[in-house]
């Protein structure tokens, strides 16, 4: 088990034994030290999987020897979500990862995380943040490398964790509007979970038919997936502590057993890579964000060399 | 009923004319930003040098009107010092408060300049009021402006709840996305609404005429829209544009029409809420526009604080034939 390697919280509105069966394999045959639980996008699904099933899943992880952590909203208004928030931030004997700064009112000087949906461009909030009880902070997508190089070093510093997305579709924005209910004609209220159709999220393709963007309910994402594999080495030198990847419906069995052998220098990243392209993932794999570049491009790392 | 709390009016300046527009119109205050990625409306001919900053300053004072000075993008990592600069620049040239998103950039003004005002940009995306608490508790803030994402039924209890005023935009451009967390532009671009002040920018942006007569208007490598022969083409953002997907035949505005906020009719709702300030969108646009649509406003809210009909036919005329909505602010199904 590499304790580098982690699993982010899932995105999407899987049926609870969907999950289940899921975090099981996971506990069971998947390299990652760490795992986050927890509905991150939309507070209308917690009572299918959250609410009932949860505690389970956690310990069987916990049993397998990983932790866990707890992922919180990411959008948080109504009454509702401020409830569940709040009691999530004050429970004891387990991380909070935090992705709205609601959740930070109750948090002051008790240990937590910093989620990937949570705005933190530089060192100096990142220190701030710090000094008020984060012990952990994953980044934004949309970082470029040299502005991780400089979080990596205040990190070290610090002495809090830095882990950054290696893997799967990346968040580009959030809403108050569910857009997955808006393609089918409805809306929020009467969504009827019609982004459980959608386990990867739902293809937004441009007129001229070129897929696009990814729907999740109030969320976009890339319609690319993330594939940092080949600068792990690099980011371990700037700082970064932990790898993420995201849950999908490919077979993430494969996915974290191929970065755990990157990671350990069981493999080289070339056969690393030949192994996540023969996963059957249709759309393309990006990496331009951490390149400085636009985020849907793929930077060859021997061109960037050249 | 409490006695009603006239609201300021917030006025956009893009630049230096628009600025003194807004104040002759009648705005209490202006924002406006500098020509750097401090701003979130970093485009290209818009915004202040510090020199224009100063003569502006001094001629919105003159005129009654405050300042305030959107420093509303998050610094990345390496960079934070130009954040700084220019809260100093702004702190001397005597701004009324400084509008911010980014947590280091508000823990600056407050350790460095306890008296300098600072309201919470709506780039913070500060949506309840634990958020708004906790900026109000860590760095005082005075005034918290509403992502565009709350009923006026939710924001007169939030008033109830938060210790800080309250500004809501009533009039000019809607967008969909939470602001300050949105990257869709950087995945097409490369260049970041958050940390550049960039989106969709003009040179990014292309249009193609197609023999059918069709219209595409292209960011980056993505067609974003399509117009027939007959229709006029927006400027394209990527949240006004029509997509397809498997649950639609054709395409269909995924995100948001491009559609114009117009809470007009909602501002005796919004006064008797208890908001304190209503902002304008729109730095981007003409001078001749700031004007309008200031004086129309003034008009109005002056008349509702008289207890007055407003004359609102005029911003109708404004809105130059887009389609025009209340947002979420008359109700949740817009959700």
């Amino acid at each position: 088990m590499n304790p580098s390697l982690t699993l982010g919280p899932n995105l999407f509105h899987w049926p609870a034994e969907q999950r289940i069966d899921f975090y099981s394999r996971i506990a069971d045959e998947s390299p990652v030290s760490t795992v986050y639980l927890g509905e991150v996008i939309c507070s209308k699904r917690t009572p299918f999987f959250d609410d009932v099933h949860l505690p389970a899943v956690a310990e069987r992880l916990e049993r397998a020897g990983k932790t866990v952590v707890y992922s919180s909203f990411s959008e948080v208004v109504i009454k509702r979500e401020r409830n569940i928030l709040m009691e999530w931030s004050k429970q004891e004997g387990r991380d909070l990862e935090v992705n709205n700064t609601a959740a930070l009112l109750h948090l002051k000087d008790r240990p937590h995380r910093i989620g990937g949906l949570l705005n933190v461009y530089n060192e100096d909030t990142m220190a701030y943040l710090a000094g008020q009880g984060t012990t952990h902070f994953s980044l934004l997508p949309e970082l470029p490398r040299a502005a991780i190089a400089r979080l990596g070093e205040k990190a070290r510093e610090l002495g809090v964790g830095v882990e950054v997305q290696v893997f799967g579709r990346a968040s580009l924005a959030l809403s108050a509007r569910c857009y997955h209910a808006r393609a089918h004609e409805r809306t929020k209220d009467n969504c009827q979970f019609v982004c459980g159709d959608d386990p990867d999220g739902m293809t937004l393709m441009t007129m001229d038919e070129k897929p696009f963007l990814t729907i999740n309910g109030i969320q976009t994402l890339s319609y690319g997936y993330l594939d940092l594999m080949a600068d792990i080495d690099d980011m371990r030198a700037i700082g970064v502590t932990h790898f993420r990847v995201m849950p999908h419906t490919c077979d993430m069995i494969a996915v974290t057993r191929a970065f755990d052998d990157v990671l350990a220098g069981r493999i080289d990243v070339a056969e690393g890579e030949a192994k996540l392209r023969e996963l059957g993932i249709e759309a393309p794999f990006v990496n331009g964000f951490y390149r400085g570049r636009a985020g849907h491009d793929w930077v060859p790392r021997v061109a960037e060399m050249a | 009923m409490n006695a009603m709390v006239k609201p300021e009016l917030i006025c956009p300046a893009g630049t230096p004319a628009a600025l003194r527009s807004a104040v002759d119109a009648g705005a209490d205050a202006v924002y406006c930003g500098y020509q750097n990625a401090t701003n979130a409306r970093n485009f290209v001919g818009l915004n202040f040098t510090p020199e224009e900053m100063e003569k502006s300053i001094r001629y919105a004072h003159d005129g009654g009107t405050k300042v305030l000075i959107t420093l509303n993008t998050f610094p990345p990592a390496g960079k934070v010092e130009l954040w700084k600069e220019m809260v100093d620049l702004s702190a001397r040239l005597g701004a009324d408060a400084c509008i911010v998103a980014d947590i280091a950039v508000a823990a600056y003004i407050r350790d460095t300049y306890p008296d300098l005002r600072i309201h919470l940009s709506v780039q913070a995306a500060a949506s309840s009021p634990e958020a708004i608490e906790y900026y109000v508790r860590e760095f005082g803030v005075k005034r918290v402006v509403l992502p565009r994402i709350m009923t006026v039924s939710e924001i007169r209890g939030l008033l109830k709840e938060i210790p800080c005023e309250v500004e809501t935009f009533i009039f000019g451009n809607h967008g969909l996305m939470v602001e300050g967390r949105c990257s869709l532009t950087n995945y097409v671009t490369g260049q970041s609404t958050n940390m550049d002040g960039a989106c969709s920018p003009a040179a990014c942006v292309k249009y193609e005429r197609a023999d059918d007569g069709s219209m595409s208007t292209i960011l980056g490598d993505y067609m974003i829209d399509r117009f027939g022969p007959e229709e006029t083409a927006g400027y394209p953002t990527i949240c006004k544009g029509r997509y397809k997907c498997d649950a639609r035949d054709g395409g269909y505005y995924a995100f948001e029409e491009p559609i114009s906020l117009n809470a007009s009719t909602m501002l005796p709702d919004l006064i008797n809420a208890g908001v304190h300030a209503f902002k304008i969108e729109g730095r981007q646009r003409s001078r001749a526009y700031v004007k309008k649509v200031v004086a129309a406003f003034r008009e109005a809210v002056d008349s509702i604080m008289a207890g007055q009909e407003p004359k609102l036919a005029d911003l109708v005329a404004l809105t130059e034939g887009q389609k025009q909505t209340e947002g979420a602010l008359k109700t949740k199904k817009w959700r």
